[in-house]
């Protein structure tokens, strides 16, 4: 019994680790806390929704489109509603963001509705041992690693990366030695929610879900950050997992329903024990 | 004192939330117009209760909306189960609030800028799971008033003027206390906490008691308003009473109004509900209301930083005697 569900736990661990790395990043380089992360999320499903059902592609294939879609979304959400606040104290972008949370659900709501929806899609399993594991939820843990991977390899290696993390150590001198820091801003951004519409995505495949179920994702992400340390991406990767484990063991000592009550009692604790998160923040 | 309640400002914001209360003395259909009133008047409150926190001490607090739906629970739980008369349920309800702000005060407080905002949200989400598994408050299905409970009021209508009367007063003190707060020495403390912490603890301000303090008040109103609340609505239900999104809609309000002023969250709040009415019931803007809202938002952060109020103040500086 504890140990299918701690394995469950821990695949979707990593696809959890995949949305709050997002939030992290964007922390990480601009202290800002992107409440517009849930309906990412949810629009990452929609996308793979949208594609699956309406046009017959493979999910995989449309999660392609959705890394775009979600790259672009965050560009522009950046130039619209975070930039001209920047500077200013956390209230401003914390409202600024959840405004753009209220336009995305607000849209969406009224195109979709809030009737649940599910990408019928299997691949069948993989036997462990005695035990069976979804091809599905395998491939999305193996691409969360991938995408991990290869942000790692873009913020280490190629030149916009080392920018961003230029900028994320110190705005005023990365723009002093010629890099175009608004123009950085808006990419880390981007990458962002690029991340929260792959998680989504992903989850798409395995869980059936509406407009509205990114909220409950979002939450979890925060949770996963402050576990992981806020502005640290690996981090993030570990703390999903964690979080991912205790989901799976949870279960086998108490009712369901207790997992988020421990979950936030946990968040809340961590906050005020060791802000910097488990891990340290920052990379 | 006696030089504060010569403030016309005072008397201003008092009077724009008396005729908010007194409107459906004088409408023709007095029971619809105390519903409307009913939902601004506890609009009024929460913000106004909220701007102690945020507008005059700077901590952004999302989640508290937990404080209306504790006390609401408390309230709820001792009127339906002991028989507990409506003003104590309140009373005990706005205690509780207090309580758990005082407890959470010594330690969240403590956390600054957006990882207070976290907390807050996180205690939010904690508490909402609990109930939701504690079964004296009936778990996920929650409690709903026996119909009897009424008849010791004279009848549902008396029970539902009176939670109207309750409501009306209560938002009156609301609005006189957070008056009191920013004239006096105490607000001032916080206020100079809002602008540089370190610094106001280096002038002498007890930053730890005062922070706990404007917290614990801003948590008692909205307990004694949630148990009225729900005590006109018969029902209570975990799903009801700590909606996240309640709260930001009352961080809206006062920055709608103008943070950090009397008048700003009264205004921000009567605007804000009436604005939401007429879109419900447009055609036009009907299935994309929330969208609307958060367009205006959104317009209010990036240009009106200081809301309404606010922009009155620096653009018209003979105003600020009146606009406090």
């Amino acid at each position: 019994m504890l140990v299918p569900s701690l394995m469950d736990g821990l695949l979707l661990g990593f696809v959890y680790g995949i949305a709050a790395m997002g939030l992290s990043l964007i922390w990480g380089v601009m202290d800002v806390i992107n409440l517009a992360h849930g309906p990412i999320i949810a629009l990452g499903m929609f996308g793979i929704y949208l594609g699956f059902t309406g046009l017959g592609l493979n999910p995989y294939l449309m999660l392609i489109l959705v890394i775009g879609g979600g790259l672009l979304l965050g560009v522009l959400i950046y130039w619209v509603a975070v930039h001209r606040v920047i500077n200013a104290p956390h209230l401003s972008t914390l409202l600024a963001t959840f405004a753009v949370n209220m336009i995305i659900i607000g849209i969406a709501t009224a195109i979709f509705t809030t009737s649940p929806r599910n990408v019928d899609f299997n691949l069948g399993g993989f036997p462990v041992g005695p035990i069976t594991l979804p091809w599905t939820r395998i491939l999305a843990a193996l691409a969360s690693v991938l995408v991990t991977a290869l942000l790692y390899l873009f913020l280490y290696q190629t030149r916009p990366g080392k920018a961003i993390r230029a900028v994320s150590d110190n705005r005023a001198a990365a723009e002093l030695m010629g890099i175009p820091t608004s123009w950085i801003l808006a990419l880390a951004f981007g990458l962002g929610t690029m991340l929260a519409a792959i998680s989504g995505g992903l989850i798409s495949t395995f869980f059936p879900f509406t407009i509205l179920a990114g909220s409950s994702y979002e939450l979890k992400s925060f949770v996963i950050c402050v576990l992981g340390g806020l502005g640290n991406p690996l981090g993030a990767l570990i703390g999903g997992l964690l979080l991912g484990a205790l989901e799976g063991i949870i279960p086998a000592f108490m009712e369901t329903s207790w997992v988020p009550v421990l979950e936030f009692v946990l968040f809340v604790l961590i906050l005020l024990v060791r802000p910097q998160g488990l891990l340290g923040s920052k990379t | 004192m006696k030089k504060q309640l010569r403030n016309p400002g005072l008397w201003l914001a008092l009077a724009i939330t008396a005729a908010f209360a007194l409107w459906p003395a004088l409408a023709s259909n007095r029971a619809y117009a105390r519903e409307t009133s009913f939902t601004i008047l506890k609009a009024v409150a929460f913000a106004a209760s909220l701007n102690i926190l945020l507008g005059f001490t700077g901590y952004v607090s999302f989640g508290h909306i937990v404080f209306l739906g504790l006390g609401g629970y408390v309230g709820f739980y001792l009127m339906d189960t002991f028989g507990l008369h409506l003003a104590l349920a309140a009373l005990a309800g706005g205690l509780s609030s207090a309580i758990l702000a005082f407890l959470l005060g010594k330690a969240i407080l403590r956390l600054r800028g957006a990882y207070f905002a976290l907390a807050t949200i996180g205690v939010n989400e904690a508490m909402r799971a609990f109930i939701k598994n504690f079964e004296p408050f009936g778990g996920p299905i929650g409690m709903t008033l026996n119909f009897g409970v009424y008849r010791a009021y004279g009848g549902p209508d008396q029970a539902l003027w009176m939670a109207y009367i309750g409501t009306a007063l209560l938002t009156i003190v609301v609005v006189l206390v957070s008056f009191l707060v920013k004239t006096s020495r105490f607000g001032l403390g916080l206020m100079a906490i809002r602008e540089n912490e370190d610094a106001a603890e280096v002038m002498g301000v007890v930053a730890p008691n005062a922070k706990t303090w404007a917290y614990v008040l801003s948590a008692v109103f909205p307990g004694i308003l949630g148990v009225l609340f729900f005590f006109k609505n018969g029902n209570i239900e975990p799903r009801d009473a700590f909606v996240l999104h309640q709260s930001i809609e009352g961080i809206v309000m006062v920055m709608l109004g103008g943070h950090g002023t009397v008048l700003g969250p009264i205004l921000g709040a009567a605007a804000y509900q009436r604005l939401r009415g007429l879109l419900l019931v447009s055609p036009l803007f009907k299935n994309i209301q929330l969208a609307v809202a958060g367009v205006l938002l959104l317009i209010i952060i990036l240009f009106i930083p200081a809301g309404a109020v606010g922009w009155l103040r620096t653009r018209f500086s003979r105003l600020r005697r009146v606009l406090v």
